[in-house]
């Protein structure tokens, strides 16, 4: 590698052989190019992926009722199922070393919602004051409930900055503002800010406030959670799943449920979602891999072609070069160090290039589920020694070949 | 310098066996320039192959400066080649992307000459071929002639105990062919020696020695007063 004379010689070739020497570079240059960028776009669908997922508290499960359809210890299918609190406590205590955050939640319907004269359409839920952090909703201005509020039934509402800007929009801010619910009025003290507009067209009030002011009793609609975070993404998987499990047969127990009715309580949570998604992304990833697997492959083969043609157009040029006193291995060497000091510098060039492009553009991309797609510096290298070590291995055996054709042979070769 | 003894060499074509070499003996001392002639097919190409260890006899005996040639492998072979023989082809067999003098620094390289010897001595050989002002012209750029002198220049340069040349004018016109014997002639005044194959007979007549070579044997091996090529340039 150091001799220096074998360098000014592999030099002097390549510069009267630029096509050709330009050629095997391109095809090299090219596949290291195409596999980065496209490991890169597999990563930044990941990162996409879980963006989107990292919306919603992201280990958050949820409970809704539904309506039996299964004949159960005497109780006829069809039994339209119905949350109390005293499900939310029971659970909250049982399952109190598993849970982080949890509410109950309940719609308020079939009343009436004035700003003066003007009557709003938004819906109102009545919470609890962790609710916020299981929606993950950030407060743009003012507080959200608190538990004076619930411990106090008091008329207070936090609404979506979507309402302020539709409704509040000729006072400074809607905070300190009175909206009446249903005759009653209830004072605005915070502004929530949600990912979607949807979710921003809600009012809270606190759920003491919506089961006593309007006739709630005890029932609620949902049970939120949130759980605390493992230490890795398969735990909290195993977690959310397990605490599912626990959930869904106290509540099958609580209410007389058919332990295989899927439709009477439905416990939803969003790691088990993103799970899918993952092994989505995974999939894609291989897929990724495979396609720039196969372009390796064929950067491989276009580079051992070429060394192909390269040894066969050299015949005579070896022959010529054994009869002044090359000796085989010398042929040899001078042939594979010329392709592996290409099959690097273009290698590498490709390298550069095709990370550069991410690192310039990667940040800029805005396309859903695709974010700030980059690639493992170390994966990228190792793939370009792959292409080297393939394309002196490819490169070898005709030169090896050629090394060896009888000298007179390879002279008469035109 | 170069003694050979009872050499055989035939070749397997098919089921056939052609015997090309029906054993030659025939020594050339050091300074000498023999002409090998005869018609196609009468070995004379294999003779030079076998003395220029391109081929290699099946049996005989070969000694080339006093050093027995056999046994060889591509290796050993490539040693001896670039340490005792220099070639002249008739296709010339200059590397084309190789300026004239790369093309006559070649040898040295495999040589193991530093770059720097490697130029001021392919210079050198150049100037005596009367070439040194198209030192760093591609072959394509040069007429027969002058490609041909490139290549003696190429032969000269690793300083070889033989130069073997190979039809050297076949290529070239008669006025060419003659200029290219001169060059050879004034080589050999200098005390070179070297073996010619040719079929031509004015060209054979301008070394100092014949042999003649008929289906593989040798019928004629005879002294010739030199013709100099100088009188027709």
């Amino acid at each position: 590698m150091l001799d220096i004379e074998r360098w000014q010689e592999i030099f002097d070739t390549i510069r009267k052989n630029k096509l050709r020497t330009f050629l095997t570079g391109l095809s090299v240059a090219s596949g290291i190019f195409i596999l980065v960028i496209l490991l890169g776009f597999g990563e930044g669908f990941k990162n996409g992926i879980e963006n989107e997922f990292a919306q919603d508290a992201a280990t958050s499960v949820w409970v809704w009722p539904g309506t039996t359809t299964k004949e159960f210890k005497g109780l006829n299918p069809g039994r339209v199922i119905e949350l109390r609190n005293s499900d939310y406590e029971y659970s909250s205590q049982l399952l109190n070393d598993q849970i982080e955050l949890s509410s109950p939640r309940i719609f308020v319907r079939n009343v009436s919602v004035n700003y003066g004269n003007e009557a709003l359409v938004y819906g109102v839920q009545g919470v609890s004051y962790q609710f916020q952090r299981i929606e993950n909703a950030t407060m743009s201005d003012g507080r959200f409930l608190n538990y004076q509020d619930e411990q106090n039934t008091a008329k207070v509402a936090v609404i979506g900055n979507k309402i302020a800007k539709d409704v509040f929009h000729e006072v400074d801010t809607p905070i300190g503002e009175f909206i009446d619910i249903s005759g009653i009025p209830f004072k605005i003290v915070g502004l929530f800010g949600e990912t979607e507009d949807r979710e921003e067209e809600r009012i809270f009030i606190p759920i003491t406030t919506a089961q006593r002011v309007f006739n709630g009793g005890d029932k609620v609609n949902n049970l939120a959670y949130t759980l605390p975070m493992a230490n890795d993404f398969d735990e909290a998987v195993a977690n959310s799943v397990k605490f599912k499990s626990t959930l869904l047969r106290n509540l099958q127990l609580a209410h007389t449920i058919a332990p295989d009715d899927t439709n009477a309580v439905f416990v939803w949570s969003a790691l088990e979602e993103a799970k899918r998604f993952y092994s989505l992304t995974d999939n894609i990833k291989l897929f990724f891999w495979f396609v720039g697997v196969c372009t390796i492959i064929a950067g491989v083969v276009g580079v051992s072609n070429i060394m192909l043609i390269v040894v066969r157009e050299r015949t005579k040029e070896i022959g010529i070069r054994k009869a002044l006193g090359a000796k085989p291995w010398s042929i040899v060497g001078m042939i594979l160090h010329e392709s592996v000091f290409i099959t690097a510098i273009s290698g590498f060039a490709g390298l550069i290039l095709s990370m550069g492009l991410l690192e310039i553009l990667g940040p800029h991309i805005e396309v859903d589920y695709v974010l700030n797609p980059s690639v493992n510096f170390q994966v990228a290298v190792s793939t370009v020694f792959v292409l080297i070590f393939a394309g002196a291995v490819a490169g070898f055996f005709p030169a090896w070949r050629a090394a060896n054709i009888h000298t007179i042979d390879a002279l008469r070769d035109e | 310098m170069i003694e050979i003894n009872n050499l055989h060499k035939s070749y397997k074509m098919g089921a056939n066996s052609l015997h090309v070499l029906k054993g030659l003996n025939f020594s050339i001392k050091e300074g000498e320039l023999v002409a090998i002639m005869g018609s196609s097919g009468s070995g004379k190409s294999t003779l030079l192959n076998i003395l220029g260890m391109l081929d290699e006899a099946d049996s005989g005996e070969y000694t080339l400066d006093g050093v027995p040639i056999k046994n060889l492998n591509e290796t050993k072979a490539a040693k001896y080649r670039n340490k005792f023989l220099g070639f002249i082809f008739q296709s010339f067999n200059l590397i084309n992307y190789k300026s004239a003098m790369e093309n006559v620094a070649l040898p040295l390289y495999y040589q193991k000459v530093p770059r720097k010897q490697r130029e001021e001595k392919a210079i050198k050989y150049l100037s005596q071929v009367g070439l040194k002002e198209w030192a760093h012209h591609l072959p394509n750029e040069l007429s027969g002639g002058q490609k041909q002198r490139v290549a003696i220049a190429r032969a000269m340069a690793a300083e070889p105990k033989v130069l073997l040349a190979d039809e050297p004018t076949g290529a070239l016109d008669s006025k060419t062919s003659y200029e290219v014997m001169d060059l050879i002639q004034k080589i050999n005044d200098d005390g070179n020696t070297i073996l010619v194959v040719t079929h031509e007979e004015d060209i054979a007549h301008m070394c100092k020695r014949i042999v003649h070579l008929k289906d593989g044997v040798i019928v004629e091996d005879k002294k010739v007063d030199q013709v100099r090529a100088s009188q027709y340039v």
